[in-house]
């Protein structure tokens, strides 16, 4: 068994049982870095001197006993779209291709204090705005399973690295389902927190309301480990929860006995590819088999989140985008006439495509006269998506359905046609828009060996139902990595 | 499609967006947002009279921070990206006519 | 002028609170400081910052609120205000447009025309901009944010007031209370109270408002008056001539004392105000409100009569320590010390006033202790120091907030009234002026005067002067 086919949690065991050490383990995923990047360039940053530096220094502190967590020397792979003091943050956009942020977002920080080490920044859709990975300035990301179609996205790069063994755990980001959906095109395990979970401090903003931080890794448990790491309250973001529950791993139990499940029927009508609806219902059969209830129900309000969602995120994007001008940090257009045309050049030329796509949008539905008819009243319908989930769980523990309605696209399908890209988002969007987790778990291939995952939906704060299911169903089923 | 979307209108959101389009880019942008308005406006069907806007999902109120100084001298952090600097302070074309 | 033009005008003022950090984040609103040395990621909008809301300013924000008569929203919000301008780092103003903290209130005023009421239409919370300089050598302008993020209210009139001097009367009355509840130092001149006029005319009588337009850049009292007048006399000309006055932002040019329009295609004035989804809202519990009321202060017409009825002190004397809360209180403090609320207000209308206008500064910059006052005012009292000395000390007191006692004791300021230490005083006083001797002894009675001072003159005014006196009618015998 090679060290990069240890979960994080196993590989953290070991180095402190002193068989590997986090320098080696930093080399090993160099190595392979070295090998796969230039097919699949899953990151924007990754310097190996700077990281093996990082892994040596984490290595004393483990030998000295300072750092014992269970991630300890672990190496992670970090969005770039989370600042890290010292180290390019672009965003995978040209308008910041030179910014280097002064401070480390809180995640980021967590991440460090529980012991893990930072291998690089990984490509991201540019500002979290894309499905694919494909809007990036530095270049797309590649399916680890098949080079020929997307890893998804916009946390493609964090997504491909872990299952390519560019690094043995990740953190990403998601806003309408970035971090659950690459997961489930390269079959790791993604985790979107309950909103306010993880401090958004150091996230570069996308949609402010819909934003959180959260893991992609190889299991379940290596997932409620991350996310015990980096989840805190911190006073520096007015939208962290002070009285979350944030100890996660005890939910690592295989127990689904009388836990309730419900599949909505809406998620699975017109539009399912019937190889990925197949895979999902045969995942519910398992649950039933581990003693879950698990029934059908209609959920509603799910033909109505995306139009509420490119509303309200798109919105977000044109207030929080407004500040990158050229003045205060990175790029300037080189010739311009006075201020405006500064601004308008500086942006035009640091934007990419789609970003100016969602900006235009979004300062139209904000724009005098248009407020009350688009902003408002995708507000009103974000409550009434929030109230068909509250009243779902008033019956069900867990909700399960797929991630997206396909498996991987094929590179340069996507983009052509923005709307069809952005519906492929229905099942993931509702979950931000009413705050709650979710999780997606690989639970099988389609006809071309490509990934398939399942998506468990729970009530606000309620990861650790979630996790245990979610943990359960992984032990449950053929082929999955065992935990230790 | 329902919702046109002109060259006024594109004009108009350049000028508050701080963006400039090329002709080929104000021809796709009106396609995509008319698009894209027309997707939206299936809220229509939905009646949300007498429901509350809801901005925040978490019934969460009153986060506050006390009036004490936590920051000292950040002039060195905060020009450290400046595309262009003066006496600690940032360049920018002239404001002022 | 064919017609009777009726001129109505509206004020939205800023006033910086005095909280010691800013709005949303840790750093410091000291005054002064190199450029951007008071900026954080937050303040300077650096990608993936976030703000946090100061608890003083809320409480800062009510106070005012229930000073000015105003509802509170029990509920309030903050909205983006977005706009591209380099003094705004996040190219969006946090502020308040759709739920502000306070609404509908009121505030007295009085003009040689009467009393009358001027209707707050609203008080919101938000944050100041950064500071734009020009550079003169290379044509660009540089940009300090030192002030970005300082706190601000924003109080919105009704259009109530109908000329320069109401306006100058809602103004103090405005400064008045806000300097009362220690929310602000409210100064024009250094700008951290502001005050842009909407000004419109219409024909006496008739019953819709003009159109209006909004004068900015107005740094003084004098300036405002300037203002009002020189638009209320654009506005009117326009009219006259058959033109449309258009609504607009205007800019006053205080040296050449005209204004002009702040117009660009690239301004839009479309702000796209939306709730700001970094901030939660704020809900002003009945607890968090009554607290607040209980440490609302007495304002000035209350004080006012209550000195009045307390203290036997001058109307004008009353009026004049009642400006400021911080002379008000000095008056209190230091009158419930020594029980002597004539000489308190001696002191504080006659030597603090002189050396302040001497000084140019203002009450707030009043630096001694009621201890040390009634302390000098004792000593007086006491004989224990002359007049003059007195006032010598006080000045010193003015400066460095001595311990009078002290002080006195150090420098041997006591008055000597030890006849045996006088004597040799005297006696070389009457040798050496024998002119005023011969005066005396001839009937001048004021002779006796001279010779008094000429003592006092030597023993460096430390003599007890009616012992003098005494001592040298006796020896003149």
């Amino acid at each position: 068994m090679s060290i990069l086919d240890c979960t994080a949690v196993e590989l953290s065991k070991r180095i402190k049982a002193g068989e590997y050490t986090a320098v080696e383990a930093m080399t090993a995923v160099f190595e392979r870095i070295a090998e796969k990047e230039e097919e699949y360039h899953c990151y924007i940053t990754a310097d190996k001197e700077s990281a093996l530096k990082r892994a040596e220094e984490t290595q004393k502190k483990i030998e000295a006993g300072e750092i014992t967590g269970p991630l300890a020397g672990v190496p992670a792979a970090v969005k770039d779209n989370l600042c890290t003091k010292g180290v390019l943050t672009s965003c995978a956009s040209r308008i910041l291709s030179n910014f280097v942020p002064s401070y480390s977002a809180t995640a980021v920080e967590n991440l460090e204090k529980a012991g893990a080490v930072m291998v690089g920044k990984t490509n991201m859709d540019e500002f979290a705005m894309g499905s694919t990975t494909e809007t990036s300035y530095y270049g797309v990301t590649k399916n680890p399973v098949n080079p020929g179609h997307v890893p998804g996205g916009s946390s493609g790069g964090s997504a491909a690295a872990v299952a390519l063994g560019e690094c043995f755990m990740a953190l990403g980001s998601d806003t309408g389902g970035s971090i659950r959906q690459p997961a489930s095109y390269c079959g790791v395990v993604g985790l979107k927190p309950t909103y306010g979970m993880v401090s958004r401090y150091g996230l570069v903003a996308y949609g402010s309301s819909l934003d959180q931080i959260g893991p992609l890794t190889k299991n379940v448990a290596d997932a409620a480990y991350l996310l015990e790491a980096v989840a805190s309250y911190d006073e520096k973001d007015s939208t962290s929860m002070k009285e979350a529950e944030r100890d996660f791993t005890g939910a690592l139990t295989e127990d689904v006995t009388g836990m309730r499940i419900g599949i909505p029927r809406d998620y699975f009508g017109e539009g399912l590819d019937a190889e990925v609806k197949t895979a999902v219902l045969t995942a519910a059969e398992t649950f039933k088999k581990a003693g879950a209830v698990v029934e059908e129900f209609d959920l509603g309000m799910v033909e109505y989140a995306i139009p509420a969602y490119y509303t309200i995120a798109t919105a977000e994007a044109s207030s929080n985008l407004e500040r990158f001008d050229g003045i205060k940090y990175g790029y300037r257009t080189e010739e311009f006439e006075g201020l405006h045309n500064m601004y308008k050049k500086t942006r035009s030329e640091g934007f990419g495509e789609e970003v100016k796509r969602r900006i235009m949008l979004g300062s139209f539905v904000l724009s005098s006269g248009y407020y009350d008819a688009y902003y408002l009243k995708a507000l009103r319908t974000k409550a009434l998506i929030r109230k068909a989930f509250d009243e779902a769980f008033a019956k069900y523990d867990l909700i399960l359905g797929p991630v997206a309605p396909s498996t991987a696209p094929k590179l340069g399908e996507s983009l052509s046609d923005p709307l069809k890209m952005y519906l492929g988002d229905i099942y993931t969007i509702s979950v931000n828009l009413a705050g709650l987790p979710g999780i997606s778990v690989p639970c099988g291939k389609d006809g071309n060996g490509l990934p398939i995952g399942m998506q468990l939906i729970g009530d606000c704060f309620t990861e650790k139902k979630l996790i245990r299911a979610a943990y359960t169903y992984e032990r449950a089923s053929v082929g999955a990595p065992v935990p230790v | 499609m329902a919702n046109v979307i002109d060259d006024a209108a594109i004009e108009y959101i350049g000028i508050l967006a701080k963006l400039e389009l090329s002709e080929e880019e104000k021809e796709a942008a009106k396609k995509d947002m008319g698009r894209m308005l027309d997707h939206i406006d299936q809220l229509n069907e939905l009646d949300t009279s007498g429901v509350e806007p809801m901005s925040h999902v978490l019934p969460m109120r009153n986060v506050f921070r006390e009036d004490v100084v936590t920051n000292g001298d950040g002039r060195e952090d905060v020009l450290f990206n400046a595309p262009e600097q003066k006496e600690d302070m940032f360049v920018v074309p002239k404001t002022f006519e | 002028m064919s017609k009777n033009y009726e001129t109505v005008i509206g004020l939205e003022v800023h006033v910086e609170l005095a909280t010691k950090t800013k709005i949303f984040c840790g750093c410091s609103t000291a005054f002064g400081g190199e450029p951007n040395s008071h900026t954080c990621p937050v303040c300077t909008g650096m990608p993936g910052s976030l703000p946090v809301l100061n608890k003083q300013v809320l409480e800062y924000a009510i106070a005012v609120g229930l000073a000015t008569n105003c509802e509170i929203t029990r509920d309030a919000k903050f909205d983006r205000k977005n706009y591209f301008y380099p003094d705004n780092p996040q190219n969006y103003q946090i502020s308040q447009l759709y739920l502000p903290i306070c609404r509908n209130g009121k505030v007295e005023i009085e003009t040689k025309g009467g009393k009358k009421f001027v209707g707050i239409h609203e008080i919101h919370m938000e944050e100041d901009a950064g500071k734009l300089i020009h550079d003169e050598w290379e044509d660009c302008s540089l940009v300090d944010y030192n002030r970005s993020g300082v706190p601000l209210i924003e109080i919105v009139s009704e259009p109530d007031m109908r000329n320069a001097e109401e306006v100058i009367a809602y103004l103090e009355t405005l400064r008045m209370l806000i300097q009362y509840l220690g929310a602000s130092d409210c100064k024009l001149q250094e700008g951290s109270m502001r005050a842009d006029v909407n000004l419109s005319v219409r024909e006496v009588g008739a019953e819709k408002f003009g159109t209006r337009t909004e004068m900015k850049n107005l740094n003084s009292f004098r300036a405002i008056m300037h203002a009002i007048e020189n638009e209320r006399e654009r506005q009117i000309d326009l009219l006259e001539e058959g033109k449309a006055v258009v609504q607009e932002t205007r800019r006053w040019d205080d040296n050449k004392g005209y204004s002009y329009a702040m117009r660009s295609k690239e301004d839009a004035q479309d702000y796209r105000y939306f709730p700001d989804p970094d901030l939660m809202p704020v809900h002003v519990s009945d607890e968090m409100l009554e607290e607040i009321r209980a440490k609302q202060p007495e304002f000035r017409p209350e004080k006012i009569e209550r000195y009045k009825r307390e203290f036997d002190i001058p109307e004008y004397d009353i009026g004049i320590i009642t400006e400021t809360k911080h002379m008000a209180d000095l008056f209190e403090e230091t009158t419930a010390l020594c029980g002597q609320p004539k000489k308190v207000s001696n002191w504080l209308m006659g030597e603090t006033l002189r050396l302040l206008k001497e000084r140019n500064a203002d009450a707030e910059d009043i630096r001694f202790s009621p201890k040390n006052l009634a302390k000098l005012i004792s000593l007086v009292d006491s004989k224990a120091i002359t007049g003059p000395v007195a006032k010598e000390v006080f000045e010193k007191m003015f400066e460095e907030d001595i311990d009078p006692e002290v002080y006195v004791e150090e420098q041997g300021l006591k008055t000597v009234n030890d006849e045996g230490a006088l004597r040799t005083a005297v006696e070389k006083v009457l040798v050496e002026n024998p002119q005023s001797v011969a005066d005396y002894k001839g009937g001048k009675q004021k002779a006796i005067g001279f010779l008094v001072g000429q003592t006092m003159k030597a023993m460096k005014g430390k003599a007890d002067p009616e012992l003098v006196n005494r001592m040298l009618k006796e020896m003149l015998q």
